[in-house]
């Protein structure tokens, strides 16, 4: 039977996980040419540090959640240093052996990817060192909404809420600023913007850190509903490359739009089946179907059918 | 806003590789042994060489750890007391990481290269079968120690956790009775999930209930808003849930704040992975864990003073929770003690001879197993009569006991009529082939 209640909260649900997951990795990606598959593990650092900004430091959850999201950021910023662009170990370089290191990883797509692979095992392992199999979580806060005999948790609302506000800063961001112009610039043309002018090095490393800190802002808001183990990342990686896919070339809109578009798929078949299996594959399906008939993803298509379009007038 | 330079393509190509090699690693890969010569060529005659291969890292390490520290535990008491026949254990471990290929990997190399006495070896089923047709071709000796779906019937095997019907069998029966006959079924999506699922199809017939919604969850699920809604939608009495691994964990801190208030029995969460220590209340309260062994479970030589809590953490004293399994490495260890013993040598098909012999833990000869009074390792079967509790969680996250009794395993002895001192076997018997419920 299919609730429509139900079937609207469930959309909700799946449009933030599908959101959330991807944000981070759509920036990075979409903007650097690096796939980040630590992107799993950086979620894991926000989780984390706004578990033990609760359970140690006594913060309240929405603090420790902002506490979680920029220690993200900046150890987001502190790999971009050492291992995305190589600058940590090129400035010693230069000192010791007086030549570069490391070649930065920008655009190398492949490499990247080693890269970041070799970087999530290193950060999982360290978790379990560190901090055991597991550590407490914190609770989930608000209670839930009753409707006949059904019930939602509120907070998955909020998630839902908080979503939709990541995806308008970071359209604002990328689209209204000066720091957005420059990122898009460097992106577009890295020669031409450096030539005129653009510190693209410090657009790469904050990018990067931004990128992070919204990843980490995924685990922090996550950290109250999931189990706090080292690999909590994974469940994530499947709906961000996913989500990022079926997007396409525009980071924001194309995050919003296969959020919206896998949400709905994965919450209907759910609703009509009765079964998660089901709306999981049927999400699948539906990435498949979308790389198959718009390899361009989403926004892919979008653009090519306004150019037609502009072409025709 | 176009990101020139790579395709897209590209990208999912490369990506999806990664991802499904980074999430596989469970392949089949082959099972060939290194020839059949292991119990001919015994190792040195004056120490036991026990071959431990438990989960440190990885998925299963969160279960698998304190299995390990367990053997170690039992192995340490051994030494101390004199050793086996007066004979030194000398444990061979090591860390397969939860990866059923270098399971396989390790598991040939302690058969032919350690020349193990005995193996203890695996957390999940799926790394059971992964191994035993290693184990089967070298007819080596192995104790596989986790609660499990039940039906192995292995001559060189001996499965002595609980099976599905014992601990289903403790809990079921006691929540029809005191909340009603409608079950919810929710279940991890693999051979576990599915085969327990038709065990508490069976037992409800057995007990006048009736099983009114089943719902198979795949493992990496980790959002519950729609199981929990189609619980909600079916208006049980109680949920058997036999949920697996990190993600489903999220399952009991969602339906906690969305206000589920249903009864739920288990057979997997609290007594393996120590829920009720990590979650933050009141997210397990009312689950009625249905179990063999929990670290609360009050016998005297458990929780008493110098018990099995006490000289676990004596040991370890950073370690979290002594789970379900590791009781289960512990008292087999001992079993394993009694059977060499009694059989006056370490060849295996010897000490096999002797386990099938029948031995009792909690005897005059034996220590008492933690989960309390006597336990009988069945001869014909090579599973373990156990003292079953089921045990509730409270709002603080309280654990207490509710009911206790021995059960039997039933399901070869009885139905299948599994009996391997006459007859050798290498089969697992699944319950769908006997039951006209469980189809």
């Amino acid at each position: 039977m299919v609730n429509g209640l139900n079937l609207a909260f469930q959309f909700l649900d799946s449009f933030a996980f599908v959101v959330l997951a991807a944000a981070g990795l759509a920036i990075i990606f979409g903007i650097m040419g690096v796939i980040n598959l630590a992107h799993g593990e950086f979620i894991l650092v926000g989780a984390y540090a706004t578990t033990f900004a609760v359970t140690a430091a006594g913060l309240p959850l929405p603090v420790a959640m902002v506490v979680g999201s920029l220690v993200t950021a900046l150890f987001g910023i502190a790999v971009e240093r050492t291992i995305i662009s190589g600058f940590v170990p090129n400035w010693i370089g230069q000192r010791t052996v007086g030549r570069d290191l490391i070649e930065p990883l920008y655009d190398r797509l492949a490499d990247s990817m080693v890269a970041t692979f070799g970087l999530s095992l290193v950060m999982v392992q360290s978790a379990r060192i560190l901090f055991g199999n597991s550590i407490e979580t914190v609770g989930t806060p608000f209670g839930n909404v009753a409707y006949g005999e059904f019930s939602y948790s509120t907070y998955r609302l909020v998630l839902a809420g908080v979503s939709i506000l990541v995806l308008v800063a970071a359209y604002y961001v990328f689209t209204r600023t000066t720091f957005g112009t420059r990122v898009r610039a460097t992106m577009a043309d890295e020669q031409t913007a450096k030539a005129l002018g653009v510190d693209t090095e410090r657009t790469y490393m904050l990018t990067f850190g931004i990128g992070s800190g919204l990843a980490g802002l995924t685990g922090a808001l996550f950290a109250p509903v999931l189990s706090m183990q080292p690999t909590l990342g994974d469940q994530f990686l499947i709906e961000a490359f996913v989500a990022v896919v079926v997007g396409g070339p525009s980071v924001v809109l194309g995050t919003a739009l296969s959020g919206g578009v896998l949400g709905a798929v994965s919450a209907t078949v759910t609703n009509l089946t009765d079964s998660t299996t089901f709306g999981r594959i049927a999400l699948l399906l539906a990435a498949m179907l979308a790389l198959r008939f718009l390899p361009g993803g989403i926004t892919g298509f979008i653009e090519r059918v306004r150019s037609r379009r502009q072409e025709g007038e | 806003m176009s990101g020139d330079g790579f395709s897209r393509r590209q990208f999912v190509t490369a990506g999806g590789a990664a991802l499904v090699s980074g999430l596989a690693g469970c392949s089949g890969g082959g099972d060939g042994g290194d020839g059949g010569a292991a119990t001919d060529t015994m190792s040195s005659a004056d120490t036991v060489k026990i071959g431990v291969l438990e989960d440190q890292s990885g998925n299963f390490a969160l279960v698998g750890d304190p299995k390990y520290k367990a053997s170690m535990l039992a192995i340490e008491e051994i030494n101390n007391d004199g050793g086996i026949d007066g004979k030194q254990i000398e444990p061979v471990a090591r860390d397969p990481q939860s990866d059923n290929q270098r399971y396989q990997e390790l598991t040939r190399e302690f058969i032919s290269e350690e020349e193990v006495d005995v193996l203890w070896a695996g957390y999940s089923s799926a790394t059971r079968e992964a191994i035993r047709p290693i184990i089967n071709r070298n007819e080596q000796l192995y104790f596989y120690t986790t609660q499990y779906e039940g039906g192995v019937c292995d001559k060189t095997t001996f499965a002595v956790g609980p099976t599905a019907r014992q601990q289903l069998g403790s809990v079921l029966p006691y929540l029809v009775e005191e909340f009603g006959p409608k079950i919810y079924t929710i279940a991890a999506d693999y051979n576990f999930g599915q085969l327990s699922a038709d065990w508490v199809k069976v037992l409800a017939d057995e007990n006048d209930a009736e099983v009114v919604g089943e719902e198979f969850i795949p493992l990496s699920e980790s959002s519950f808003g729609s199981v929990i809604n189609n619980i909600q939608d079916a208006e049980p009495d109680f949920v058997m849930s036999m949920l697996v691994g990190a993600n489903h964990t999220s399952f009991y801190e969602q339906k906690a704040s969305a206000g589920l208030d249903v009864p739920i029995g288990t057979s997997t969460a609290m007594a393996q992975g120590y829920e009720h220590r990590r979650l933050d209340p009141p997210a397990m309260e009312n689950i009625y864990a249905g179990v063999n062994y929990m670290e609360e479970v009050p016998t005297e030589s458990n929780t008493g003073d110098g018990g099995f809590v006490d000289r676990y953490y004596d040991m370890y004293p950073d370690a979290d929770y002594v789970n379900e399994e590791a009781e289960t490495n512990y008292f087999s260890t001992y079993m394993y003690k009694e059977a060499v013993e009694q059989a006056g040598t370490l060849e295996q098909p010897e000490v096999i001879e002797a386990l099938e012999s029948g031995i009792s833990l909690g005897t005059e000869r034996a220590p008492e197993a933690p989960e309390g009074e006597t336990i009988e390792l069945d001869g014909a079967t090579h599973h373990v009569d156990h003292h079953m509790w089921v045990l509730r969680a409270d709002g603080e996250h309280n654990i207490e006991e509710v009911t206790n009794r021995k059960i039997p395993e039933q399901f070869l002895s009885n139905t299948v009529g599994c009996d391997l001192t006459q007859e050798d076997e290498q089969t697992q018997y699944t319950p769908v082939d006997y039951f006209e419920e469980a189809e």
